[in-house]
C-alpha cells in the first residue's frame, strides 16, 4: 500500500520534473518576453510590456531574413519531397543486396554533419561555377540557391524514411490490379499509389519545410551573402540580446499551437467520422456541434483570441510604468550617490583625527580602495561640518565603508 | 465472346527453380476450368503467366489463337482476381466497379450506370457508396468480380478467391460464382488448393503437383479414375496399400502385400504390369465394407471410431501395420465388430485401382 503510494509520488515527481525540464525553458522564454527589463530575465519584473513585439516587427533584417527562410523552406518542399518519393520508390524497387547499399548511400547525408555539407556544398558548387568560367554573380555563388542544394541533400533522407515507413504498408497487387483492369502503369501509379501515399507527401512536406526553417549548420555557410532567419538570430546573440528573441519564441509558439490545435480538430474529426455509426451521428445531426467541432470554426475562434491578444497588445503602454522604474532607479542611483558623498565627508573628517600614517597600512589594500583615497586624502580641507564619528551616517552603521576598518586600530 | 486459352509447353523458370513443367493444355471458351494443387505446386505461377505479369521461359501462351508474348498485363483480354482482392481502399463500391472504365477514359455518368448494373448482377445494389471497408468478406467477393466483369474481359482469372471466407459462405459462394459464370458465359479459371472446390465447380480440373500437370479431366473421372498416385491421394480421401503384383489377366491385376494380403484391382488407364511390379492399390474409404462373399478380404483391428452422425468412420490397423480408414453409412446396425476389436473388411475387385507406385500427396 505505502510502496505503491511511494510508488506513484515518484511516478508524479519524475513527470513533472520531464515537463518542467521540457517546457521551463519555453516558460521562461514567454515570460521574458513581456517584461520591459532590456536584459531578457524574468525577476526581478519590472513592468509588463509589449513594446518587444514592436521593435520585432520594426527589425527589417530579422523579417527580410524570415521571408528569406520562407522562399527556401518552400524550395526545399518542392525539391526534396520528390527526390525522396523517388528514393524511396527505387529502394522497394530492387533486390534485397542492391537495396542494403542503395539505404547506406541515401542516408549518409544525415550522418554527416551539416557543417561539412555547408562547406563542401560552397566548394563544389563554387568550383564547379568558376570551372565552367562563371563569375560571383552566377547562380553557383547564390546564396539561395546554394542553401536550397545544401538542404535538399538532407533533407530529402528525412522525406525518403517516411516514404519508405508508408509503402511498407503498401498491396503491391493493388498496382497489380489496376494494371490487370487495363490501366497504364502511369495511370496506376497516379490513381492508386499517389492517392495512398498523400498523408505521406504531406507529412514529408511540414518536415523538409521545418528542418529547412530551423537549419543553422549548412546554412551559414552556403547562405554566401544572404541571411536567412537563423542565421540573422545567431548575429544577433552575437552582438547581445534583448528581449525580442523572446518575442520571437512567443510568436513562433503561438503559431505552432494554433497549427497543432486545428490539426487535432481536423483529426478528431475525421476519426469520429471514418469511425461512424453513433459517434459520427452525434456529430453530424446536431448541428451546434457539428458547427463548434468543425476545424475552419476552431481556426476562426484562435484566429480571433489571437488577433483581439494582438489589438489589446498593441494599445498597451508601458511608458508611465517603465518611467515610474527608470525614475525610481534614478532615485536610487541618487541616493547611493548622496550616500557616496557623505561618506567620503566622513573619512575626510576621520582622517586627520588618526594617528598620521599609521592606520593607513592595516587594511589589505594599503587604503586604495577607500573611498576617501580618491579625492586626494588628508591633504583635502572638510568642506562641510563634520558629524560625530561616533555617530552612524548609514543604516549598516558605517561597517561596510572602508573606513570603519582603522577604527579598531583606533580602539586598542 | 469468349476466347479458347491454348497452353502451349509452357514452362516456367526462376533462376534453377522449375516452377512450371511443360504445362500442355488447351480451354475451352465458356468453360469453368479449376488447376488444384497443394500449395507451392505452381498453379498461380501459371494463372499469372495467362493474366501476363510473368512471361514463359519456354513455351507459348495463346488466347483466342493469338500469341501473347509481349502483350502486358493491361492488354489482355483477361481479367484477374486476386487472392486478397485487391479492391482499392480508398474508392468507394462504385468507384472500384468502374475502375477498368475510368482508365479507359469513359465518361463518369456512364461509369456510374456500368457500375450500378454490375451491382444489380451481383446482387448488391445500394452499396455504390459505400466504402469497401464497410463490406463484409462476401460482399467484398462479389465487389471483386463485379470489378472484374466491368472490364468485359473473355476471361476470368480467379486466385483462390474463397480461401479468407469462413466455411459457410465459401460453400455458398460456390454455388454463386458458378451462377455468375453461367451467366455471363465467360471462360473462368479458378486456382484452387481445395479440391472440394474445384469438384463442385468445375467443368474440367487440371490437378497438379511440384510444376507437373498430372491430370485434367472431369471431376467425375478424377475421382473414380485418377491416372497418378499422387492424383488418387490428394483429390478425396483413400486408403493406399503397397503390394507388388503376382499376375495380370487383362486389366485385372493380382498382387500381394505385407502380412499375406492377397488383392485384386484394375489396372488404372490399361497400364501394363509385369509380375514383381511395385504398386499401389487405392481404394475409397466408403468403398471398403464388412467382407462379402469374392471381395478382396482384409483382416485388421479397429484402433479408432469417428461417428459423424450419417457417417461412421473407423481406422483399422492390420498385423502388418497398415493403416485404413473405413466410412460406413449409419444405417441403425452396429458394424460387425468382433469381442476383441477385430474385423474382416473387404471391397470389390473393381474398386481396388492399381497403379505404379509414386509419391502421394501429404496429409
Amino acid at each position: 500500500m505505502s510502496s505503491s503510494a511511494a510508488g506513484r509520488l515518484g511516478t508524479i515527481a519524475f513527470c513533472l520534473l520531464f515537463f518542467g525540464f521540457l517546457f521551463g525553458p519555453l516558460v521562461i522564454m514567454v515570460l521574458t518576453a513581456f517584461n520591459s527589463s532590456p536584459f531578457p530575465r524574468v525577476v526581478p519584473w519590472d513592468c509588463f510590456t509589449t513594446d518587444w513585439f514592436g521593435k520585432l516587427a520594426g527589425d527589417a533584417k530579422l523579417l527580410t531574413g524570415l521571408g528569406n527562410s520562407l522562399f527556401i523552406g518552400a524550395g526545399v518542399v518542392l525539391l526534396a519531397t520528390p527526390i525522396g518519393l523517388a528514393a524511396a520508390l527505387a529502394l522497394s524497387e530492387v533486390g534485397p543486396r542492391l537495396r542494403g547499399a542503395l539505404y547506406t548511400i541515401f542516408i549518409s547525408p544525415i550522418l554527416m554533419p551539416g557543417i561539412v555539407i555547408g562547406i563542401s556544398t560552397l566548394m563544389f558548387w563554387g568550383r564547379l561555377g568558376s570551372g565552367l568560367g562563371f563569375g560571383f554573380d552566377s547562380v553557383f555563388f547564390n546564396g539561395f540557391f546554394l542553401t536550397i542544394l545544401g538542404q535538399v541533400c538532407f533533407i530529402s533522407a528525412y522525406s525518403m524514411l517516411i516514404f519508405i515507413a508508408r509503402l511498407q504498408r503498401f498491396d503491391h497487387t493493388l498496382t497489380e490490379a489496376a494494371l490487370d483492369m487495363g490501366a497504364t502503369p502511369a495511370q496506376a501509379f497516379r490513381k492508386i499509389l499517389l492517392p495512398f501515399l498523400r498523408p505521406a507527401i504531406f507529412s514529408s512536406a511540414v518536415l523538409a519545410f521545418l528542418a529547412s526553417l530551423e537549419n543553422y549548420n549548412t546554412t551559414v555557410f552556403s547562405i554566401v551573402a544572404e541571411s536567412t532567419f537563423t542565421t540573422e538570430l545567431a548575429s544577433k546573440v552575437r552582438l547581445g540580446i534583448d528581449p525580442s528573441i523572446s518575442a520571437v519564441a512567443v510568436v513562433i509558439i503561438a503559431l505552432t499551437l494554433f497549427g497543432a490545435i486545428v490539426h487535432e480538430a481536423w483529426q478528431r474529426r475525421a476519426a469520429a467520422l471514418a469511425q461512424g455509426g453513433a459517434t459520427a451521428a452525434r456529430i453530424l445531426n446536431n448541428p451546434v456541434n457539428a458547427f463548434i467541432r468543425h476545424p475552419a470554426t476552431v481556426a476562426a475562434i484562435l484566429v480571433a483570441v489571437i488577433g483581439g491578444a494582438i489589438y489589446l497588445g498593441s494599445r498597451h503602454n508601458s511608458d508611465v510604468c517603465v518611467q515610474s522604474i527608470l525614475d525610481a532607479k534614478r532615485a536610487e542611483q541618487e541616493r547611493l550617490q548622496q550616500e557616496m558623498r557623505e561618506r567620503m565627508q566622513q573619512q575626510r573628517q576621520d582622517a586627520p583625527t588618526a594617528p598620521g600614517g599609521s592606520a593607513a597600512p592595516s587594511t589589505p589594500f594599503g587604503g586604495v580602495f577607500a573611498p576617501g583615497g580618491l579625492g586626494g586624502g588628508d591633504a583635502a580641507p572638510a568642506p562641510a561640518p563634520a558629524a560625530p564619528p561616533s555617530a552612524p551616517s548609514t543604516p549598516f552603521g558605517g561597517v561596510f565603508t572602508p573606513d570603519s576598518l582603522p577604527k579598531p586600530v583606533d580602539a586598542e | 465472346m469468349t476466347k479458347t486459352i491454348t497452353l502451349d509447353h509452357v514452362s516456367i523458370r526462376f533462376g534453377q527453380y522449375l516452377a512450371v513443367d511443360d504445362a500442355h493444355l488447351e480451354i475451352a471458351g465458356g468453360e469453368f476450368f479449376s488447376f488444384l494443387g497443394p500449395s507451392g505446386c505452381g498453379k498461380t505461377t501459371l494463372l499469372r503467366c495467362v493474366s501476363g505479369f510473368i512471361q514463359p521461359t519456354e513455351g507459348r501462351v495463346l488466347i483466342g489463337g493469338d500469341d501473347m508474348k509481349g502483350v502486358g498485363p493491361n492488354k489482355r483480354p483477361t481479367a484477374l482476381i486476386f487472392q486478397n482482392l485487391a479492391l482499392f481502399p480508398l474508392m468507394s463500391v462504385a468507384e472500384n466497379i468502374a475502375f477498368p472504365l475510368e482508365v479507359r477514359g469513359i465518361s463518369k455518368a456512364k461509369r456510374r450506370k456500368r457500375a450500378e448494373e454490375l451491382l444489380e448482377l451481383i446482387a448488391l445494389p445500394g452499396t455504390a457508396d459505400k466504402k469497401v471497408t464497410e463490406l463484409s468478406g462476401g460482399q467484398r467477393q462479389r465487389v471483386a468480380i463485379a470489378r472484374a466483369l466491368a472490364v468485359e474481359p473473355d476471361i476470368l482469372l480467379l486466385d483462390e478467391p474463397l480461401s479468407a471466407l469462413d466455411l459457410k459462405l465459401r460453400q455458398h459462394m460456390r454455388t454463386e460464382l458458378r451462377e455468375i459464370q453461367k451467366r455471363v458465359g465467360l471462360t473462368f479459371i479458378y486456382i484452387t488448393h481445395d479440391q472440394g472446390e474445384a469438384l463442385t465447380m468445375s467443368d474440367r480440373v487440371a490437378v497438379m503437383s511440384k510444376g507437373v500437370i498430372e491430370q485434367v479431366a472431369d471431376p467425375v473421372t478424377l475421382y473414380d479414375r485418377p491416372k497418378t498416385s499422387f492424383v488418387a491421394s490428394f483429390v478425396g480421401e483413400t486408403n493406399a496399400i503397397p503390394v507388388s503384383v503376382t499376375a495380370r489377366a487383362g486389366d485385372r491385376v493380382s498382387a500381394e502385400g505385407a502380412g499375406g494380403l492377397s488383392l485384386h484391382g484394375v489396372a488404372a488407364g490399361g497400364r501394363q504390369y509385369k509380375a514383381g511390379d511395385a504398386c499401389l492399390v487405392f481404394v475409397r474409404p466408403e468403398q471398403m465394407r464388412p467382407a462379402r462373399p469374392g471381395d478382396n478380404e482384409i483382416a485388421a483391428k479397429v484402433v479408432g471410431d469417428e461417428f459423424e452422425g450419417n457417417l461412421r468412420h473407423l481406422m483399422l490397423e492390420t498385423s502388418a501395420g497398415l493403416r485404413l480408414r473405413m466410412s460406413l453409412v449409419n444405417d441403425g446396425s452396429p458394424p460387425p465388430i468382433g469381442p476383441d476389436g477385430s474385423i474382416l473388411v473387404g471391397f470389390p475387385a473393381e474398386n481396388g485401382l492399381v497403379l505404379p507406385d509414386g509419391p502421394l500427396a501429404k496429409g
